[in-house]
């Protein structure tokens, strides 16, 4: 068996002459959870409904479980679910009537009481989409990605508009996805949420993979720490690669305590920033 | 993981459910159910009861019986064209295709969930239509077979066309929130001209000339040569049903109407592609 799910190589998908993915190689695991980040308009959603067999190429080579995915096949379709960004829209069948035609149309669905359970939506299954909040609407399209016993599902932007209780609920459903061997697709713009949830983090920045890694190996990128105090009523700060030598030096300079001092280390979120901001600072100059 | 064997569904059983689905959609919107349903009943207890000319052209017909004709061709485009185009027009707008379209659901258990729906929803709104006709105009069901049979493929073709109209239509229109109000007003239009709501042979001959091109005005007459009597047949514009026109005219409508859906059908929004 292949242990690869994605494989992408010279990806390339243009509109109105712009390369909205410009040259995209990319590889997941099976079994992994790989998060694509980046701003709105980086590729990531383009690049995603290209792997989901929605949208056409230019150029490049994908291959998705196997099989290209403009050559989708009702057996390719089985083993992949498909979490859209836009929310379930209004309908006039109930949670429970919509999982159930959903687990119709598999060999091998998930029960679906099972699946209300785990989403958290067995008191709303009687309740229509439009009677229910945002954050138990995206649970509902969760639930209609995973029916089916997917080996791998694509999360687009999944807990837009949630309240951090409600994410912090999600990620423990992806997590339990993710310990049944799911592969898991996700694209999000929140750092928290890839460095929580992910086993590796792509960064798409303009259309390209500006940055591949773990969580960790990318928090590891950041060199050079800030340290700031205050002297004489005004805010003083040094960024440096050697915060040690520097507070030596700062501490043999004044005597008794120095007003606010500060070491900080740049968070995965000037990681991230540094990187997105990378192309465009070379395209100004 | 279950360790079931895993048998996939079979085209029929997601096809029945897909049937069931576009029904319990249908049934429970209210818009539908009026304005798709209903509408044709509403009208022909109407204008039955405001136009109550009992004797057309000395053919013994009343407006009511001609009438009948008109509402059971209207409701065909109803339920074909007008519901058809509006309801999947949304759909994709909401993407409701595109999630059906991420689904193992063949594409032709899809359509033939839809047309089967469209079939039930018409026979059971004709029945309705017939029993009214029947009941409150003395319309005379006809007694030879020869007559069901002219029926039965005025009815199926004539469905088939508005229902392939319908799926083509819905790609032709960007917008899902737009479709009900530019639909209305050409069905509305068609009704006038096609001699539903008017006796056709009163209509100024240049209008009933451009009425001649589009399919209503044929459906009509065919489903008048059904209810209403022999008599009538020399009150027509050409003194004949015209009957093979008939077939010929919806065919060739059918047949349009199914290569521009086999050619436009787009899952997805336009902006989407």
């Amino acid at each position: 068996m292949n242990d690869v799910a994605v494989q992408v190589s010279g990806l390339i998908k243009s509109y109105g002459g712009v390369r909205a993915v410009d040259e995209l190689d990319l590889t997941i695991k099976r079994g992994e959870i790989f998060a694509l980040l980046g701003p709105n308009g980086a590729g990531k959603s383009t690049t995603v409904e290209i792997l989901e067999g929605f949208r056409g190429r230019d150029a490049g080579d994908v291959t998705v479980l196997g099989i290209d995915p403009v050559m989708a096949t009702r057996s390719w379709r089985e083993k992949v679910g498909v979490m859209l960004q836009s929310t379930s829209p209004r309908s006039f069948l109930t949670a429970r009537e919509a999982l159930t035609h959903a687990a119709r149309l598999y060999s091998n669905p998930r029960d679906v009481d099972d699946m209300l359970n785990a989403v958290g939506l067995m008191d709303k299954a009687e309740e229509k989409p439009q009677e229910l909040s945002g954050g138990q609407r995206r649970r509902l399209d969760v639930a209609t990605a995973l029916i089916g016993q997917p080996e791998l599902v694509f999360l687009d932007e999944p807990t837009t508009g949630f309240d951090p209780e409600a994410r912090r609920q999600f990620w423990g459903l992806v997590e339990s996805i993710a310990a049944d061997g799911t592969t898991v697709l996700l694209t999000t713009h929140y750092l928290d949420e890839a460095d929580h949830l992910a086993d590796r983090i792509g960064i798409i920045s303009a259309g390209q993979l500006v940055a591949l890694d773990t969580p960790e190996g990318l928090r590891q990128r950041a060199t050079g720490a800030r340290v700031s105090w205050r002297e004489a009523g005004a805010t003083h700060a040094e960024t440096t690669e050697t915060p040690t030598a520097f507070l030596r030096n700062l501490l043999a300079q004044h005597e008794g305590e120095i007003d606010r001092l500060e070491v900080t280390h740049p968070s995965l979120e000037d990681v991230y920033l540094d990187l997105i901001a990378t192309p465009e600072a070379e395209a100004d100059a | 993981m279950s360790t079931a064997a895993a048998q996939a569904p079979s085209w029929w059983s997601m096809t029945v459910d897909r049937t069931r689905v576009e029904l319990k959609e249908f049934l429970r919107s209210r818009e539908q159910m009026i304005f798709i349903f209903f509408f044709p009943m509403m009208l022909l207890a109407l204008f039955g009861a405001i136009f109550n000319t009992d004797d057309l052209y000395g053919t013994g017909v009343s407006f009511g019986q001609y009438f009948l004709a008109g509402m059971i061709a209207s409701g065909i485009l109803n339920t074909g064209f007008q519901s058809l185009a509006i309801s999947i027009s949304i759909d994709r707008s909401e993407d409701v295709l595109k999630r059906i379209h991420a689904t193992p659901l063949p594409p032709t258990a899809y359509f033939t969930g839809k047309i089967i729906q469209v079939l039930i929803v018409s026979i059971v709104q004709v029945a309705l239509l017939v029993a009214m006709g029947v009941f409150l105009f003395d319309v005379e069901l006809p007694t030879d077979a020869g007559t069901w049979v002219t029926f039965t493929w005025v009815f199926v073709i004539g469905l088939a066309a508005s229902t392939a109209w319908g799926i083509a239509t819905s790609s032709l229109l960007r917008n899902g929130k737009a479709a009900s109000a530019l639909l209305t007003p050409i069905v509305l239009a068609l009704q006038f001209t096609s001699g539903v709501f008017f006796v056709f042979t009163e209509l100024p001959v240049w209008i009933q000339n451009i009425a001649q091109i589009f399919p209503l005005k044929w459906l009509a007459q065919g489903m008048r040569s059904v209810f209403l009597p022999e008599s009538f047949e020399a009150a027509e514009a050409t003194g004949s049903w015209q009957l093979p026109m008939v077939a010929i005219m919806l065919s060739v409508w059918l047949v349009a109407g199914l290569i521009i859906s086999a050619k436009t059908f787009r899952w997805l929004r336009v902006e989407d592609r």
